[in-house]
């Protein structure tokens, strides 16, 4: 019965199952990283060489830094499994453009040493690494994290939404849905064009890695909150289409909100912390004064996932007994 | 063609069963030495009724059951008693067994014989039969089959399902008896419904054996109440409560609750067929079809063998193994049991006999868990087997506990499909025998 995994001469013993899927944590985190590219490279196109360099740094840097703190405290040297890269990568995603070389250093050191090994590396951290790092730098340098580009020209931008904030929805006339669609607009590097990010995540869906539910659940909470204040005062808030496509809503529900780790287990929890995770970006995008709220939203919902598995656990099997 | 029905969770496992298939059921040699361990199944083990010297004829009776959850052994040859110690058995430690040594004439006993008005026994007559052939559910589980035919008074039973699934990957047994003997096959079910006093069957299928459900399709179209349920391909189907889910939507309470608290027995296609011959012919257990087969034997086989036929004569008869064997596994890939040694009997419970390269058996190093929820969509009991593996790791056995550990029946599903590899069923068996032992010493101090 307890056979350790050991060799007598020349047979295997273990425990079953014998076989297993050949899906692996690499296999997922570079599948991650592939449905990303298309977001990517759209922010490299539309913003340059700059946005070229900010994803390099970070990536790279982040992929080092586990291997340094991995090798010092002699843990399971995994560096290569894609998930530092993906948490560079989706740190790059949520800078502008022109975010100077030290600050995306201090970032991915940052996500990969406070988001993640303090915790005990992979699997243990209760926080989105790549969000921890990003809203760090939202607040020690406030001025770099909101220096914007126009694409393609380079001159410098507001974000829709920051627009919205400050100047009201009167200055917005200009800005057209198809353009947040395909990503016109300024804004970080990855969040641009939802149209770039929901290939990326049919392929997740596809392949099976992440499931519907809080994109959906997410996604749908901010249209159903931002279309009520719209109907009763759309000459005041915007309409519930242009907060969807508008700032990072797409990447943070597709993409941040869906880590494994750091989000619900259970197919009813997913939902619910969609849904929390679309109030709070409600709230804060109507009611409060930052012009966006998806980062701070997931960091909460993301302290509330351990309550909200406690009390979406599977029904017990066999626990309503129907007898035909 | 009608709707295949599934039940919730499971994997889809490759089903491999192509290696074996179409290898038509052929007579294993009988052997010259046959070691038949007194446990063979379920419950109280058999007390040895012959010693050194006596001389037996096949089938005759060497191992007593004395209590009622236990099953009878019979010799599986004719020849003369060689030992009766412990010897080396398929699941754990050594067990009391009786070794055969061949006279090379394989003469019956002379009780074994058809009875032709077979049809007319009572239920009660059928009952005893099945008892003392010592038949056992020949799926794995190796469950006394009169004690699951036995009832206890006020549950009533509406529905027979006669579980054709075999849902490991490789096995093809179950799948290769109801293209050759699908007649008695759904006879020996019609003497279960006669036993249980129930007029209804669903004979499940899944839908990698079209053959099969045709072929037995044909038969089932000619008896009133026997219907073919086709099913969706999904490991573990072929466990009775996934399977009884599947067919007649009906859960099955959490243990101590039994099928049959649901109305319902579920038998395998094997077992219905030794029912059928134990019956009809007075045959007991002494043979069964064993599927030899895995990419590291060259030529699989399905095999009628004798019980008590070591593994290394059997895998010697489909060609021996090529390349560096890993990994041989008595029964399927999702549940089998690795050996050590290939001295082993076959037993009745044995299915499978599969033979893994060294490069299928390597295991990958498990990682620490990153919260994927592949584990619990796949778990057919609802458990939360991420949290299951981690408490038992950490030795939370209340924990554990409170999220029903023995709630799981060890299917695999869960480790099957981590992609941080990690092994789940292992420490959860680890866990139910550290909680057991702990309740044992609180039960002896109270
Ligand atoms: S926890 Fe148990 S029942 Fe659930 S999938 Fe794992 S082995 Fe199967
Ligand atoms: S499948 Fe493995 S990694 Fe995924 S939740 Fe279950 S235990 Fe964790």
């Amino acid at each position: 019965m307890n056979e350790e995994q050991e060799s007598t001469g020349e047979l295997i013993l273990s425990c079953g199952p014998h076989i297993s899927t050949i899906t692996n944590i690499p296999k997922v985190m570079y599948g991650v990283i592939l449905a990303l590219i298309p977001a990517t490279f759209t922010g490299i196109y539309l913003f340059g060489w700059s946005a070229l360099k900010v994803v390099v740094i970070s990536m790279l840097v982040a992929v080092l830094t586990e291997g340094v703190i991995q090798w010092i405290l002699g843990r399971q040297m995994s560096m290569w499994d894609g998930s530092a890269a993906l948490t560079g990568l989706l740190l790059a995603l949520n800078l502008p453009p022109r975010s100077p070389w030290w600050m995306v250093l201090v970032g991915a050191v940052f996500a990969i040493i406070i988001g993640k090994q303090i915790y005990g590396g992979l699997g243990h951290n209760p926080f989105n690494p790549a969000l921890v790092a990003r809203v760090v730098l939202v607040v020690s340098w406030p001025v770099q994290m909101t220096r914007w580009i126009a694409p393609l020209d380079g001159v410098s931008t507001a974000t829709p939404l920051g627009i919205l904030k400050s100047d009201g929805i009167a200055k917005l006339g200009g800005i057209r849905l198809f353009d947040l669609f395909i990503g016109k607009t300024g804004g970080c590097i990855g969040e641009v064009s939802a149209l770039a990010l929901l290939i990326g995540f049919l392929f997740l869906l596809w392949k099976g890695y992440v499931t519907w539910h809080i994109p959906v659940a997410y996604m749908g909470t901010v249209c159903v909150f931002t279309g009520v204040f719209w109907l009763v005062n759309p000459q005041r808030y915007a309409n519930p289409a242009f907060h969807l496509l508008a700032g990072g809503l797409v990447l943070g529900a597709c993409f941040m909100a869906t880590d494994y780790v750091t989000s619900p287990i259970t197919v009813k929890g997913k939902i619910i912390f969609g849904i929390g995770c679309g109030i709070i970006t409600g709230v804060i995008r109507i009611l409060g004064s930052y012009p966006e709220g998806v980062s701070f939203s997931i960091l909460l919902m993301n302290a509330a996932a351990p309550l909200i598995d406690q009390y979406t656990r599977p029904k017990r099997y066999g626990r309503l007994k129907k007898h035909a | 063609m009608i709707k295949l029905k599934t039940f919730p969770g499971g994997v889809h496992p490759p089903d491999r069963k192509s290696l074996s298939v179409h290898k038509q059921i052929e007579p294993a040699v009988i052997p010259n030495v046959i070691v038949c361990p007194m446990s063979q199944h379920i419950g109280a083990p058999c007390q040895p009724r012959v010693k050194e010297g006596d001389k037996v004829k096949a089938g005759q009776l060497i191992g007593q059951a004395d209590s009622f959850v236990s099953a009878p052994v019979h010799a599986p040859i004719s020849g003369t008693i060689k030992a009766v110690c412990l010897a080396p058995h398929p699941i754990g430690k050594p067990v009391m067994a009786v070794t055969i040594e061949s006279d090379g004439l394989d003469a019956w006993d002379d009780a074994i014989q058809e009875d032709l008005y077979y049809s007319r026994l009572e239920p009660k007559d059928i009952l005893n039969r099945v008892r003392n052939a010592g038949i056992v559910g020949l799926g794995g589980a190796a469950f006394p089959t009169a004690v699951k035919l036995s009832p206890p008074k006020g549950k009533r039973i509406d529905t027979v399902i006669l579980n054709g699934v075999e849902c490991e990957p490789y096995l093809t047994a179950d799948h290769r008896i109801m293209l050759e003997e699908p007649e008695k096959i759904i006879a020996g079910l019609r003497l279960i419904m006669k036993v249980l006093n129930v007029d209804r069957a669903f004979i499940g299928i899944e839908s990698n054996k079209p053959d099969a459900i045709e072929s037995m399709s044909k038969v089932a179209k000619g008896e009133s109440g026997i219907y073919v349920q086709g099913l969706k391909l999904k490991y573990p189907q072929g466990a009775e409560k996934q399977l009884i889910k599947a067919i007649l939507g009906r859960e099955v309470p959490p243990p101590p609750c039994l099928p049959l608290d649901v109305g319902v027995v579920v038998q395998n296609a094997g077992t219905c067929l030794a029912v059928y011959e134990a019956v009809r012919d007075n045959k007991p257990l002494v043979e069964r079809v064993v599927t030899v087969t895995g990419s590291a034997i060259n030529d699989p086989k399905n095999l009628r063998v004798r019980l008590g036929t070591s593994f290394s004569d059997l895998i010697a008869q489909c060609g021996n193994t090529n390349g560096s064997v890993g990994k041989v596994i008595m029964g399927g890939p999702m549940m089998g049991i690795a050996q050590h040694r290939l001295d082993v009997p076959v037993i009745k419970g044995t299915s499978g006999i599969l033979v893994l390269n060294r490069k299928e058996a390597a295991k990958q190093e498990s990682r620490a868990c990153i919260r994927c929820g592949q584990c619990i969509r796949a778990c057919p009991m609802n458990l939360l087997p991420n949290l299951l593996g981690i408490y038992c790791e950490k030795g939370r056995w209340e924990d554990a506990e409170k999220l029903h550990i023995f709630d799981c029946m060890e299917c695999g599903s869960c480790s099957y499909i981590c992609p941080a590899s990690r092994q789940m069923v292992h420490l959860i068996k680890l866990g139910k025998q550290e909680i057991l032992s702990i309740q044992k010493k609180r039960e002896a101090k109270s």
